[in-house]
This record gives structure tokens, sequence and C-alpha cells, in this order.
């Protein structure tokens, strides 16, 4: 499967000129950019690990690409995800988040079905990976 | 003193309900409307008739009057302007004090400003164009349960415009087979499905089985995807209390969002407002009926008072036009709406038909949803019109894809984000918008078929809701 969180997960896979492209939009808008890392791309994991601090200050997309390659370079079997902020009044979130690295191959995720009374059924939902522990989850 | 207390009749103008002087204080609410004044009733007469008979005014003098600090409760026309190139149409502007009006009750709201006077024999039509709420009373408002900002968050989905469909046909599907809709549609790339204003609990499905098999679709697709996905469930009902009990339903099955239409009324739209607040759960507003008082300019309620009625209210997504479908809408108008709903500052601006300067005081976004008629090769004027902040509806436009409703949703979600990508890039989509869809569909056969089959379908007809003023180019 392809777990399609972010931006552009329906387009093929942005090259690194594409991807500069985009951080030069967000660093036009005046929006910083952060790199995040995981191995728990459960859609309700919203915390990812930070890949330091956002860029509050950094202005050339080139300097955001060299955080980028730090980041998959050192965790080659993460989801990498690249994140811009909009902190003016009003906005103070996210402005636009798309995935730059994922991991192949992606198993997904399995769906457990509680069956209660009445026909209800509760639902899990859970990543094949998480099955290992952390940093062991989607090495080939 | 004069005659202004004599026994009878007297016109409203000389009871004060017409004062050219007035200075509207920062907390008046203040009111456009367009009138039609019948023959020989001078404008000025039938602004202060509308004043009067918005506020505190009867037919004849009543002594009782005397009782109050009538001049403070009186509703002010302050000024009445001919309509340019409508001959016979007046707008009026009516400022009322503040202390006429309930706190955080849409319905006490409504029923001055649009209770009576609308049926009044002196005018042939009357329009409530435009309505200013002042800072102190907006704040008597909870306004959205979650709004723009909080629904990005909760869902994780940022950067584009949400996109969504409803499920079709509207009426006669099985539960089970509705549920197959769902399914199809989420897993290929939508964020969300929808119940039709018509769907609540007919025979053909009952609400019940309708939310099991649809909750079954959204978590298979979740799971499918790695992403949230929601279905609008309509709670809609005869009650109130079968409402609470469809939504508590809904909530404990996990739904992120539940939906009701306006014909419910303003009060259960402010109560369910509160129990999407107290529970988490996005709300979905389906502007149904609207256009029987929307629509004509003459007479009825404009869309962007609604609007802000709704903001108040408290909804995070209302119908608000596409512009570009099959339903009315034409483009400065429809901006005008959408900035209502989504700007924390709206500026006046005539073009839009916005008469005054709105401050809603931090009061959360409401979500335009834009719907009817639109498909994937519309999605650079969509992103044109209508923004990031958006969701997207393409029923027909998915279900009737020839590969299938799950290719129909993969069609229009490449589109969009083929689209921002694009846009990001510094792309002009309004001239090359057409150049990179086809270029996307190049990749994605789904969206190749999707403009093979409605590449050239457009809904072009006159609007009749259109703008008083239009821009011109000014030389420099």
């Amino acid at each position: 499967m392809r777990i399609t969180q972010g931006t552009f997960s329906h387009l093929p896979d942005l090259t690194d000129d594409e991807i500069t492209a985009q951080i030069g939009y967000c660093l036009d808008n005046g929006w910083p950019l952060s790199v995040e890392f995981t191995d728990d791309p459960h859609p309700r994991n919203t915390y990812w690990e930070m890949w330091g601090l956002p860029m509050f200050d950094l202005a050339d997309p080139a300097g955001v690409m060299l955080e980028v390659d730090a980041c998959r370079t050192t965790h080659p079997d993460c989801y990498v995800k690249l994140n811009a902020y909009d902190a003016r009044l009003g906005r103070q979130t996210t402005a636009l988040s798309f995935i730059v690295q994922r991991p192949e191959p992606e198993p997904g995720f399995r769906l457990d079905r509680h069956e209660g009374a009445d026909r209800r059924i509760t639902y899990t939902t859970t990543s094949y990976a998480t099955g290992r522990p952390q940093g062991e989850r989607y090495l080939a | 003193m004069s005659d202004r207390w004599s026994a009878g009749v007297i016109p409203y103008a000389e009871m004060g309900y017409w004062q050219p002087d007035y200075v509207p204080k920062d907390t008046d609410i203040l009111c456009a409307f367009r009138i039609t004044p019948q023959d020989g009733v001078p404008p000025e007469e039938a602004g202060a008739a509308v004043a009067g008979e918005s506020s505190t005014a009867t037919w004849t003098v009543v002594w009782t009057d005397r009782l109050t600090a009538h001049e403070h409760y009186q509703a002010k026309c302050y000024k009445v302007e001919a309509v340019p190139g409508a001959p016979g149409q007046y707008i009026a502007w009516i400022a009322y004090d503040l202390d006429l009006f309930e706190e955080g009750s849409i319905a006490n709201l409504t029923s001055s400003i649009i209770g009576n006077v609308f049926g009044f024999k002196a005018l042939k039509a009357l329009r409530l164009e435009d309505m200013r709420i002042p800072t102190h009373y907006v704040k008597t408002f909870a306004g959205p349960p979650h709004g723009i900002v909080m629904e990005r968050e909760y869902l994780g989905k940022y950067g584009r415009p949400l996109l969504g469909a409803t499920t079709k046909p509207k009426l006669g599907l099985s539960a089970r087979n509705y549920g197959r809709v769902v399914y199809e549609a989420l897993r290929g790339g939508l964020d969300f499905t929808k119940d039709d204003e018509n769907i609540n609990s007919q025979p053909f499905m009952r609400w019940r089985d309708r939310y099991l098999f649809c909750m079954e679709a959204v978590n298979r697709a979740q799971a499918a995807t790695g992403e949230i996905k929601g279905h609008y469930l309509n709670v809609t009902a005869g009650t109130m209390e079968q409402m609470y009990e469809r939504a508590d339903f809904a909530r404990e099955l996990g739904s992120v969002i539940v939906m009701i239409d306006l014909t419910v009324g303003y009060t259960a739209i402010q109560s369910m407002s509160a129990w999407a607040r107290r529970h988490g759960v996005l709300l979905h507003l389906h502007r149904a009926g609207h256009g029987t008082y929307t629509r004509q300019k003459t007479h009825g309620v404009s869309f962007r008072v609604i609007a802000k009625w709704m903001r108040l209210a408290g909804v995070d997504h209302i119908h608000a036009g596409t512009v570009v479908g099959k339903l009315e809408g034409d483009p400065t108008i429809v901006a005008g709406y959408y900035d209502t709903l989504r700007l924390d500052h709206v500026p006046a601006d005539p073009v839009k038909g916005l008469d005054f300067d709105q401050d809603w005081a931090s009061l959360p976004g409401v979500m335009p949803v834009a719907s009817g008629g639109i498909h994937a090769g519309q999605m650079h004027q969509l992103l044109h019109h209508l923004g990031e902040d958006v969701v997207l509806q393409f029923g027909g436009g998915t279900i009737g894809h020839p590969m299938g409703i799950a290719a129909g949703a993969t069609a229009n979600r490449v589109a969009v984000e083929a689209m921002i990508k694009a846009r990001n890039e510094g792309r002009d989509v309004m001239i090359e918008g057409a150049e990179v869809l086809k270029t996307a569909a190049g990749r994605c056969r789904e969206l190749d078929v999707a403009l093979a089959t409605w590449g050239d379908i457009t809904f072009d007809y006159a609007a009749t809701d259109t703008p008083d003023v239009v821009a011109t180019p000014t030389g420099v």
C-alpha cells in the first residue's frame, strides 16, 4: 500500500528539485520549515519525531534541503515529512505538509473489529510495522 | 407636545424612525435593506416603516411608548439611497440598539429583524442585503465548534482544498449499497463523503443501519490509506430528541463529523453546535431551502447574511457556492460569502455585495463547501475562485466516473494535488491549468478518463443575484 498522508501523496514522489520549489514557495510566504520523521505512520500519530527545531531564520531553500537530506540519510527506513508553519494571527498552524521519504515496502494497517451487541463494531487500526520495536520497523 | 402623541395614525418618519442625522454607534447592529416601496410611498417613509416594524412600532400611536425610553429602543433609518440602474429600488440603512436583542440567540435576532416586516403592505418587496454585527454582540456567541484551523489539525490535512462527494443516487440505496459508495470514494482519495440533505431515515434506509455501514466503510478506507476519513452522517430529524439520539450514536461509532440541514431551524442549529463542541465532532451544515429566500434580488435575505448568522450560531462547514457549478453564484458575490465565512476582518466591498466592515473578533472561520455540478477539469478555476480553505465536493464527478467510484475519487485527488503543486511552483493556474491537468493525466489514467468524460462540461447561465456595483478599470 501507499500511505496517502500529506499534500502530494497521490502524485509520484517529488524529486529534490520539486521539493526545493515547494520550499521556495513556503519561504516566500514567510513560513519556516521543519523536518519530522517516524516509523509509526498511524493516521492519528500527530507527533512525529522532530529533526531539530523549526528553521525560523533560514531563508535559503538549499539550507532546508541539507536538513532534509541529513534526516533522510540518518533515518533511511523512516517516513520523513516537511512542514511549513504559518504563525500569523488567525492561522498559527501548519500551512503545508508533505512526505519527502517513505520506506519500502509499506506494509500498511490492520483493521481489528471488536464485535459488540446490537451490531455495533469498535474498530482499531494498527500499523503492521509497529509490531516491532522503534528503529527496527522498516528494516529491509 | 406635538402631534407625535395624538391618537391615530401618523407617518413612521414622523414618529422618529427616520433620523438622517443619526450617527450609528459602534455597538449598534446595522442593516442594509433593499426596499421597493409601493407607488406613492416616499422612500424615506418606507425606510422608516421598516425600521419601525422591525423594532418598536405598530401601525398607530400608542400612549404606552411614553412609559419607556422609546427613543433608545426605536430603530433608526439614517440613510436611503437609490439603487443605480434599478428604478424604484432603494437601500435603506437602519441602526438597531444592542439592547433590542437577547445575547447569543439567532432566533431572537431574526425574529426582530426579519420577523414581521417582510409582509408589510406599504412595500412591494424587501430584501435584507447585509448586516453589521458589532463585536459586542459577536462575543455573546460561541461560534463554530472547531473552525477551519482546528478542523485541519484534527484531520491532519494541510495546504490543499479538502475533497468530498455526496452519495448518489440521493434516495433509494439500501444501507449496505450506500456504504459501498462511501468506501470506494474514500479509499480512492476523497477526504469526506456526505449524506444528502434529504437522507434522514426513510423506509428504504433507516438511519441506524446507514451509520453502521458507513462507519465500516470509513474505517476500512482509513486502514487502506493511512489517512483520516469522514462521512457526514446527517442527523436531521423531526425532533431535537431524535437528533441528539442520532448524533450520540454517530459519536459512539467514532465518526469525526455529523451534519444537519438548515431546515432544522436556528435554535436546533445552535443546540447541535453546543453538542458538537462538547463532543469534539465536526458539524456540517447543508443549506437546504435557502434558495427560496436568498436568490431573488428584490425580496428575501441575502445568503451573505445567512452566512453571518451561521458563523455566529456555530457550524464548521456550510455550503456557499461553486461559481462554476450547476447552482446559482455570481463570482464576486460568492467571493463575498467566502470572505464572510473565512476572514477575521471582512472589509466592506460593494463589488462583493458587502455593505459593511465586519469584525469577527477571532471567532473561528467556517469552512465553505462547494458542491453541485463540479468536476476535475475545473480544478484550476475552483482553486482560483475559492482558494485553499474549502471542501470541494464532486458527487456526480466521482460516482459517475466510467472506471468506477474509486477511480473518480483518484482523478479528483490527483487533479487537486497537481494544481496545488503547480501553483506553489509559481505557475499561473488560470492560464496553464488545462496544461497542468493534461500533464498529470499523462501519469494517471483515472484523471485522463475523467477529463475525457467531463472536460468540456460547463454551466454558463446568467446569475440572478449580482452586485449593483461593478469594478471598472481606472487609468493610472
